[in-house]
């Protein structure tokens, strides 16, 4: 079984490009044009120079002692949380800029929830000296207030999604409109392995440079290039399309994509699209979300605004149905307990989101000799009120 | 022979009313298709309304989240629609997103348009190729006719293409936008309907996206079979209720 996207922009029964015909000249110039883009030297180069020198390339590969001894495993950390901006999303926004300045596009944007893709986005523009405008709930606008900031420091000009729920899912529906109001000028930089092919295929290559470097730390520190495990935790994806990238083949490789559980499976609160979705489209995709039995697309909930989404990348839809991955899903009060866990005994502070993938070391025992590589998808420091509000610091 | 396709061979100008089904009221439908047909309108699109709906704008985008407030759902539409044929005898068309349909069953929900008397489909998600290597046999077992849309970025060659796959007519989008964001067409625009005049479709054309009033629909026809009025209609229905859509269309046509 091939868990890369065939030739229509499929994976397995998942995929494809449901859009509005008003997009189709957009998207098909991005599908003819990306991977030769892609692939060419002068592409390659620029790329592989910005990761290194802007974003700080490669993040380090941490073998998180006192977190193994406890429990009795051996874990490491890949820190994509010491990227520039905080998160891994920077890789992908690195190499979608690049993308737009060859396309000849002058105009950005992009949907964001928790504002680290939109922060993300802005960044990349700013060192581009390209006009910026970042779509984001107006419910999300109110509750991630310094990120809002950020991306007005950078220059991005913030619009408010006001239609439906007023959150992620909302953010990109104007995004795209946006594109479909303007298709001539406008690139349309999406956060994670979502919407129409070629987007989740794009943004997977982009991210892989996290697999791409665990094989070779690995192979300096245990001698192989293979873990036993990669965890990463899934919103729409795309850190985990990442650290899997290079697995995905290896068959021996187990994979475990961990989801939001919120307040708990059954709740009504939840974001745990693998359990609870069913085959359906969004935003141009055919893959699992979360909906009512007649097709509307439902609120998501989780403590942790990036993995906030109704939605999983087709990827992820063909990894789950083919049980190539393990789907775990965790729920805010493991994910917080989780994440305080990781600051006692590390003395890293990450990101809500990342918590959810440690929490995993609590629902799932590992052998002893089993080498764990957990993808630390980002840093705490927008997650503050959070903690500080769910802790009572 | 399609109800479309009859329509489509009169000699004069069509108007086409979009509205959404479940707006402003759950019971609305029926009262909003016969007072639309008495009041000499030629054609209705009847909107299935969906949570996320991308290609719209505003108006549309709030008629249908108000429509799934009232409670509408695609079972409860057909079950509003079940008698619609004993006195109606205009082309009904049910423009939606592709998802909901999905849920409900693509074949079923072609079986079932079949037996209400739906005439054709409009589809904004769902894209030619999808359509034509999945989805064309079905539809075609239950004789409906799905609307292809082109816009003005859309390639001659492709143009071409919509035209030769096409049954019924080519749904011309005037701009480059999503429903509803414009209210007069200028050169870009007039450009455009000529040169799609210029291309000798065997398809006919009707426009929609934009139109708003007698000028537009005017404008938008003088080189096309027609003209599709979405969220002008939605607005006047907001503001003046179903006893005044003659005035409406009126203001239109006359
Ligand atoms: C730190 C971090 N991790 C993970 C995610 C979830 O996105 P994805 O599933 O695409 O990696 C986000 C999204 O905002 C994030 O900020």
């Amino acid at each position: 079984m091939s868990y890369f996207v065939d030739e229509n922009g499929y994976y397995g029964k998942f995929g494809g490009a449901f859009i509005p015909e008003m997009l189709y000249p957009n998207v098909e110039e991005l599908r003819v044009n990306y991977l030769k883009i892609m692939e060419s030297d002068s592409f390659q180069k620029e790329f592989k120079s910005l990761l290194k020198d802007y974003v700080g390339r490669p993040t380090p590969l941490y073998f998180a002692k006192r977190l193994s001894d406890k429990y009795n495993t051996k874990i490491y950390l890949k820190r994509e949380d010491l990227c520039h901006t905080g998160a891994h999303k920077v890789n992908n926004t690195i190499g979608q800029i690049l993308m737009a300045k060859r396309l000849g596009k002058k105009r950005i944007i992009a949907e964001t929830g928790a504002g680290q893709h939109g922060v993300a986005t802005a960044t990349v523009c700013a060192l581009m000296g390209m006009e910026c405008i970042v779509y984001m709930g107006e419910i999300d606008i109110a509750r991630q207030a310094p990120n809002v900031a950020r991306m007005k420091m950078l220059g991005a000009t913030v619009i408010p999604a006001l239609s439906g729920s007023k959150t992620l899912k909302d953010a990109t529906n104007e995004a795209i409109r946006d594109w479909i109001n303007n298709p001539v000028d406008t690139h349309y930089i999406i956060g994670s392995v979502v919407g129409p092919h070629p987007y989740p295929d794009m943004v997977a290559r982009f991210q892989s440079i996290i697999s791409e470097e665990i094989k070779k730390q690995l192979t300096e520190k245990e001698g192989k290039e293979n873990p036993d495990y990669v965890i990463a935790c899934v919103g729409g994806g795309s850190n985990a399309a990442g650290a899997f990238y290079h697995y995905l083949a290896e068959e021996n490789v187990g994979l475990i994509a961990v989801e939001a559980a919120g307040l708990g499976i059954d709740s009504g609160e939840s974001a745990a699209t693998s359990v609870l979705g069913n085959e359906g489209i969004i935003h141009g995709s055919k893959t699992l979300l979360m909906q009512t039995k007649d097709g509307q697309i439902t609120e998501p909930y989780s403590i942790s605004a990036g993995l906030d989404y109704p939605g999983v990348g087709p990827l992820h839809a063909h990894l789950s149905e083919s049980k190539r991955a393990e789907f775990i899903s965790v729920t805010d009060d493991e994910a917080m307990k989780a994440g305080i866990e990781l600051c006692e005994f590390e003395g890293i502070i990450p990101a809500i989101e990342s918590s959810h993938a440690l929490a995993v070391f609590n629902t799932k025992k590992f052998k002893k000799t089993d080498v764990v590589v957990l993808n630390l998808s980002g840093r705490g420091d927008k997650d503050l009120n959070t903690y500080i509000n769910y802790f009572k610091l | 022979m399609n109800r479309i396709n009859k329509k489509l061979q009169e000699d004069k100008k069509l108007l086409s009313i979009y509205f959404t089904a479940g707006f402003p009221q759950l019971n609305s439908t029926v009262s909003i298709i016969e007072s639309l047909e008495n009041s000499g309108v030629d054609m209705i699109e009847i909107g299935l309304p969906f949570s996320d709906p991308l290609a719209d704008g505003p108006t549309i985008q709030e008629s249908s989240t108000k429509a799934l407030e009232n409670g509408m759902t695609t079972e409860i539409l057909f079950d509003q629609l079940k008698d619609i044929r004993k006195n109606v005898k205009i082309p009904l068309i049910i423009m939606g997103y592709f998802n909901p349909m999905m849920q409900y069953g693509i074949e079923n929900f072609c079986k079932k348009c079949k037996e209400i008397g739906i005439d054709g489909l409009i589809i904004p998600d769902l894209p030619v190729k999808e359509y034509s290597e999945n989805y064309k046999v079905i539809f075609e077992k239950y004789d409906l006719i799905n609307i292809f849309l082109i816009t003005p970025q859309t390639s001659q060659e492709r143009i071409y293409f919509i035209d030769k796959i096409s049954r019924g007519f080519v749904y011309m989008v005037s701009s480059a936008s999503v429903t509803g964001s414009q209210n007069t067409f200028g050169t870009v625009q007039k450009e455009y309907f000529e040169r799609i005049a210029a291309m000798n479709l065997k398809t006919p054309q009707i426009v929609g996206f934009g139109i708003s009033n007698s000028a537009t629909f005017k404008q938008a026809t003088d080189k096309t079979k027609g003209a599709i009025i979405g969220s002008a209609f939605i607005k006047h229905l907001n503001q003046n209720g179903i006893a005044k859509i003659n005035e409406f269309v009126t203001s239109i046509i006359d």
